[in-house]
């Protein structure tokens, strides 16, 4: 059993002549809530493919939960629990209808079990109420729970959720995140790709950074913010001096506006800042230590915001 | 709670279960309500030869060159009737029917995005073929019975059962000739699960359904307009439909097996290369629907 639920070695994917993954190593450890961060088009989705056996690496190869992948699919697929690209289910089926579906053509499930595994999944994602009507009536948010659900029809031990908080309505967004919660709390591993900043921060462990099909970051939670430079604040009514004493104690890329001047502290100690500030008479009415949020960081490491990469 | 029933003995969570899937799939496909219209419209056509023969003018059969086979001998016996439909309705209606489900099969479940969850379920990509392919033939043969099964009905209602004249004029007592029915509907049943399999193929290949549909009905008509152009004779026996309307063979006393044997050969030979296909095409294919 090696300590990784995820591991890929050089994970390639070529479509034609667009290289849309490019050489991956992911290491996503036990237990941990990892958060897979890109752009749109960044290969996000081609490496989740990938990853459950869905299309075939042009090169490199992966193991999920120590299994090696494609070979392993029958052993280890049981165990995890996937929602790929938005909710997939027969439209004239009702919920309920749907997933029993999927439970028959899973192999290993018990049908003893079947009715009370899938009733408990629809209550988990609060869809009790509506498991009786036809997909096709089903709101997008209601989709997306019982894409969701299907994941959990079996116990399992790793979780690969592809933007699972996609359609889903404030409300909805936060059950998601509290439901993401407590399945870690049972001991699965999560694989959370998305896009949005705030859910990995509010519940992920780790995080890995795909830029045009390279994974340009990955690392904890942590140590990525830790990683992020901190800067030193300063609000005074006389900035152009502030500045002045910021560069002259080795602040880098020191700027200034009305109000305010901020820069790089590196290695000079805040305390210092203050005392410098103060012993050169400049008034001081407030002074702040800030790490570079999770937003700056991701721009930084892919060079650009939310647009499409080609 | 998972970590409880994970480490539960592992037998026990892989009790064989080998025909959950194929009966949800039946249903799947005895559900659909496009499926039952189709079934409904097969029935219809024995129903209306029935009522069409049974109130024309009996001297009008006199001069049936033109007319299908076997429909001058309804009025003798009911049993015809089924057969005048199955000759009817095997040059297009019941390959339209075997086409809309083949087409459904994986094209179907691509198009609306079940088919990457059942992949990784996880459901291989062999047994899938092979869920779908049972799917297919059930397909077929539920269509046969239920144009033989109306056609008979009809036709005992309206003219009555008795002693079946055979093709080479023996008879048989209304028995036999039952049996002989069932015959010809499994026979048929094979013949239209060699163009199920040419429908599973083109079925791996697109993600319309409606595209595959058509598609596999387009193969079945130049089938039938290749074996009615005389200058490709040589082609003839090669062809899927040649064979079909054989089925007659099996009401002549004794049964002219060798067009039958040539038939199941050649319902074999289609099945296992267009099965082979797709089984190549979609074992390795990328799944990015």
């Amino acid at each position: 059993m090696t300590a990784f639920a995820v591991e890929s070695c050089g994970l390639t994917k070529r479509f034609g002549r667009q290289v849309a993954v490019n050489a991956v190593d992911l290491a996503v450890p036990r237990g941990a809530v990892y958060g897979f961060l890109g752009p749109n088009g960044s290969g996000k989705t081609t490496t989740i493919r990938m990853l459950l056996g869905l299309i075939r690496p042009t090169s490199g190869g992966h193991a999920l939960l120590g299994e090696r992948m494609p070979g392993g699919a029958a052993t280890v697929l049981p165990r995890v629990g996937a929602l790929v690209e938005g909710p997939g289910f027969h439209p004239y089926l009702s919920g309920l209808d749907n997933l029993r579906r999927l439970d028959a053509a899973d192999g290993t499930a018990r049908p003893a079990t079947a009715d009370a595994r899938i009733r408990a999944a629809l209550d988990r994602v609060g869809l009790g109420a509506a498991a009786g009507k036809r997909f096709r009536a089903y709101s997008l948010g209601m989709r997306q729970r019982l894409a969701l659900a299907a994941a959990m029809l079996a116990p399992r031990d790793l979780l690969i959720l592809d933007e699972p908080t996609n359609g889903l309505d404030p409300q909805g967004t936060r059950e998601v995140r509290s439901l993401i919660g407590a399945l870690a709390a049972e001991g699965a591993t999560v694989l959370l790709s998305t896009h949005l900043l705030s859910e990995v921060e509010q519940v992920c462990s780790h995080v890995g950074v795909m830029h045009k099909g390279h994974l340009v970051a990955q690392s904890t939670l942590e140590d990525l913010r830790a990683e992020a430079a901190p800067r030193a604040r300063v609000e005074t009514d006389w900035p152009e001096d502030a500045a002045r004493v910021l560069r002259e104690l080795g602040v880098t890329e020191v700027t200034h506006e009305a109000g305010r001047a901020t820069g790089l502290l590196g290695q000079v100690a805040p305390e210092k800042v203050v005392a410098a500030l103060v012993h050169d008479g400049v008034p001081v009415r407030g002074f702040a230590v800030v790490a570079a949020d999770l937003e700056e960081q991701f721009v930084a490491l892919t060079g650009e915001g939310f647009d499409v990469s080609g | 709670m998972s970590a409880v029933e994970v480490a539960a003995p592992p037998a026990a969570r892989s009790l064989p279960v080998p025909f959950r899937f194929l009966r949800s799939e039946l249903g799947l496909i005895a559900r659909r309500r496009r499926n039952q219209a189709g079934l409904a419209v097969l029935a219809a056509v024995p129903i209306i030869i029935a009522i069409a023969v049974r109130v024309s003018s009996p001297t009008s059969s006199g001069g049936d060159q033109g007319a299908p086979q076997f429909l001058s001998s309804i009025t003798g016996n009911g049993l015809f009737v089924a057969l005048a439909a199955l000759a009817l309705e095997i040059q297009l209606f019941l390959p339209i029917a075997v086409a809309a489900v083949a087409g459904d099969a994986i094209a179907g479940e691509a198009n609306v995005g079940t088919l990457r969850y059942l992949l990784t379920v996880p459901v291989h990509r062999t047994r899938l073929l092979a869920v779908k392919y049972a799917g297919i033939v059930a397909g077929a043969f539920v269509a046969t019975v239920t144009v033989a099964g109306t056609g008979l009905l009809a036709g005992l209602l309206l003219f009555g059962g008795g002693d079946v004249t055979l093709l080479s004029g023996t008879t048989i007592g209304m028995g036999e000739g039952l049996l002989r029915l069932l015959a010809i509907c499994l026979y048929l049943t094979a013949c239209l699960a060699a163009l199920g399999a040419v429908g599973l193929f083109v079925s791996t290949l697109t993600e319309q359904p409606m595209g595959a549909t058509i598609a596999i009905v387009m193969f079945n008509m130049v089938s039938w307009i290749l074996g009615v152009i005389p200058q490709v004779d040589w082609l003839h026996p090669y062809l899927l439909t040649h064979w079909w309307n054989n089925f007659g063979d099996l009401l002549r006393d004794p049964v002219a097996w060798d067009p039958l044997r040539g038939g199941l050969l050649s319902a074999a030979a289609y099945t296992v290369i267009f099965l082979s296909a797709a089984w190549a095409r979609f074992g390795t294919r990328d799944v990015t629907s």
